[in-house]
């Protein structure tokens, strides 16, 4: 019974949570662009891609433009949120054992307990996120279903897959919940809020050509 | 969390009549008739990928003079067009009146924020959007709307006729005989370097600065010309109102007042929207990706003449003079070098206002908040203690003028002077160099 479950998450679940993440991300990515050309010809007519490069190089790197300046705490928090939920599941010596066994392909993994710091930093970065979706007014102000619904696929597999580690409750259960959660991360980047991870891209080089190229000023 | 309940409400008798006159099916046929027919990508993926951070409400001046939540950039949106995308247009007349004001009294359009945005998400965009529903439901506040009628009426802003244009001009020629003899405000004279064109209230009731103009081109020798036909009105409040196709006419008469005459070019008075209506808004709903004749702003063209040596100063500016930066010459079209560099050749000392350039907070009255008319004279001294505080600040290290080459931004600054109790002037650019330049060609005095 567990072995046929534990099997169908890491087998057809997961094929189609990769799936929905490229076709769907692709579908998303190719249809907007297309509404862009048809009905956003007079914005993106002055799209170039030298100044979404430099936009973009100004916006991921720390204290490198002017909001990131005057929001500190956020800076630095996003950041680390942000890289270890990239690094930490293509990086970690588990997922990389699993590639190789299915697909005899792997890469260097990052040690485990680094793996394991980088996943409670971004649980920690998540509950601060949190906090201030209910404690800071300006933000708890525009906080819907929506943030909270992001925040939880997010925060979903780096709790359960914490817990797994550790054996923290019980692990075959833990494990198939994790891959359950991960899953689901994948399902929704495509769409909503955290779609922001494809699409923002898309405003970036955008916002970046309209100031650098008709406004003749910076964007960050 | 959000209020259902918009807590401050300022009657206002356009928006009132607007309102009710609606019905929830007409705001949902209009609001899909927007959304589906004038938007696309852009406005879906600001919707979609805002992640709500907050990080934006640093930048805004209404947030910053209220620090309240409900004024921060991604408020404004929470408040009015978010939820017309999410609920589909389905709202009632009074949440209506909630987006209107909130779009045009409370949002300046001035694009601060997209200096603290990881997305790049363009709020200003989508307020106008959101006034673009305003318009077309007939809901916008009266004293814009009566300018924007002016628009369209006239083809100038303040409801000037042909002939009082025409009478204007040549007064101030009049009034100039007697300190420039040879001195004319040439009006449709073919083929010339530039055709000067202005906005409606400097004809109307700022027109010493149609002769201060004249006086400088005169001294520098240049080689100009007025327009007599309506056209001469570079101003577009339409722009603001939402009116878009009445923007488009105006900015159509405009370029084509300029082509009949075969002028190689069009200065522009010392005017922030204006010039936003030429390079970003009227331009682009006309189809045209740059202008069809080069424009070019008084900064600019000051600044040519400076740099050719036709014009020089007698005197500079006395005492310390700081500078206002507005939105749409500096953030809006990069002319920080030519205003710093105009700004040293002509005061004798500058402080700057922290921030500046194209950080520099909104006078509060652009974005066509100060055409919205007394009403809402409040909503910007209330929401501009940012700017107050700024000059402030810059009224203790000594200085006393405020140097701002934009009408609005004059407005706008002239109340928050009076209402916070600041000790300072506001002077155009063209103000001190007509003042202090070399007058080779003036009656000896």
């Amino acid at each position: 019974m567990y072995h046929s479950i534990y099997d169908l998450v890491t087998g057809p679940l997961t094929w189609l949570g990769f799936g929905v993440l490229v076709l769907g991300g692709l579908f998303r990515m190719v249809s907007l662009y297309s509404l862009a050309k048809k009905k956003d010809a007079s914005s993106i007519a002055y799209n170039k891609a030298k100044y979404g490069i430099r936009s973009i190089l100004h916006w991921i790197t720390p204290f490198g433009t002017l909001g990131w300046k005057e929001n500190p705490v956020i800076t630095v928090v996003t950041f680390v949120f942000h890289i270890c939920l990239l690094a930490t599941p293509i990086f970690l010596g588990a997922h990389i054992d699993l590639w190789d066994l299915n697909f005899g392909v792997s890469w260097p993994a990052l040690p485990d307990h680094v793996a394991d710091i980088m996943t409670v930093l971004v649980i920690a970065a998540g509950c601060f996120f949190a906090y201030r979706r209910v404690v800071d007014k300006t933000v708890a102000f525009v906080t819907t279903w929506k943030d909270w619904f992001a925040l939880c696929v997010t925060m979903g597999p780096f709790i359960t897959g914490f817990l797994a580690y550790h054996q923290i409750f019980n692990y075959q259960f833990m494990i198939v919940l994790h891959v359950i959660t991960g899953i689901a991360w994948l399902l929704f980047i495509p769409f909503g809020r955290l779609s922001h991870a494809i699409l923002g891209w898309y405003s970036r080089v955008y916002i970046a050509s309209e100031f650098q190229g008709v406004r003749h000023a910076k964007d960050w | 969390m959000y209020n259902e309940i918009f807590d401050r409400k300022i009657e206002d008798v356009g928006l009132q009549t607007g309102i009710d006159r609606l019905t929830p099916e007409k705001i949902e046929k209009t609001v899909k008739q927007v959304l589906e027919g004038e938007t696309g990508a852009k406005l879906k993926v600001y919707h979609d990928t805002c992640v709500r951070c907050g990080m934006c409400a640093k930048a805004c001046h209404f947030y910053q003079s209220h620090l309240e939540p409900s004024y921060s950039p991604v408020a404004k949106i929470h408040q009015s067009i978010g939820v017309l995308i999410e609920k589909d247009g389905k709202v009632g007349p009074d949440f209506i009146y909630q987006c209107a004001q909130i779009a045009y009294t409370e949002c300046n359009l001035c694009r601060r924020c997209v200096h603290y945005c990881p997305l790049g998400i363009d709020t200003a965009y989508m307020m106008s959007t959101m006034r673009r529903i305003c318009h077309k439901l007939g809901v916008t506040p009266q004293y814009i709307q009566d300018t924007a009628h002016s628009h369209s009426a006239t083809m100038n802003q303040m409801w000037v006729k042909d002939d009082e244009w025409v009478d204007s001009l040549l007064w101030q020629e009049e009034e100039a005989r007697d300190e420039f003899p040879d001195m004319r405000i040439p009006l449709d004279v073919d083929g010339v370097d530039f055709l000067y064109s202005v906005i409606g209230p400097e004809p109307k009731f700022r027109t010493h600065l149609i002769y201060q103009a004249a006086a400088i081109f005169h001294e520098a020798g240049a080689n100009w010309t007025m327009p007599s036909e309506p056209g001469w009105d570079n101003s577009d409040m339409a722009m603001f109102s939402g009116d878009f196709e009445m923007m488009g006419r105006l900015k159509r008469a405009h370029f084509e007042c300029a082509q009949k005459l075969h002028v190689k070019r069009i200065v522009m008075g010392e005017c922030g929207h204006a010039f936003r209506s030429i390079y970003d808004q009227g331009n682009r709903w006309l189809g045209w990706k740059d202008y069809p004749v080069e424009v070019v702003h008084s900064v600019e063209f000051f600044t040519e003449l400076f740099k050719a040596g036709k014009i020089k100063m007698k005197a500079k500016h006395p005492g310390i003079a700081t500078i206002q930066d507005p939105c749409n010459i500096i953030r809006g079209r990069g002319l920080y070098d030519h205003l710093r560099f105009l700004a040293h050749e002509v005061c004798e000392e500058i402080v700057e206002m922290a921030p500046n350039g194209e950080h520099n907070y909104c006078c509060a009255a652009g974005g066509g908040i100060i055409n919205c008319g007394p009403p809402f004279k409040n909503v910007r001294m209330s929401g501009n203690k940012a700017k107050a505080d700024q000059l402030k600040a810059a009224y203790d290290k000594g200085a006393r003028t405020i140097l701002a080459p934009c009408h609005n931004c004059h407005g706008g600054l002239e109340d928050i002077i009076h209402h916070y109790g600041i000790d300072m002037e506001i002077k155009f650019l063209g103000d001190i160099i007509y003042a202090n330049m070399v007058k080779t060609k003036a009656v000896e005095e």
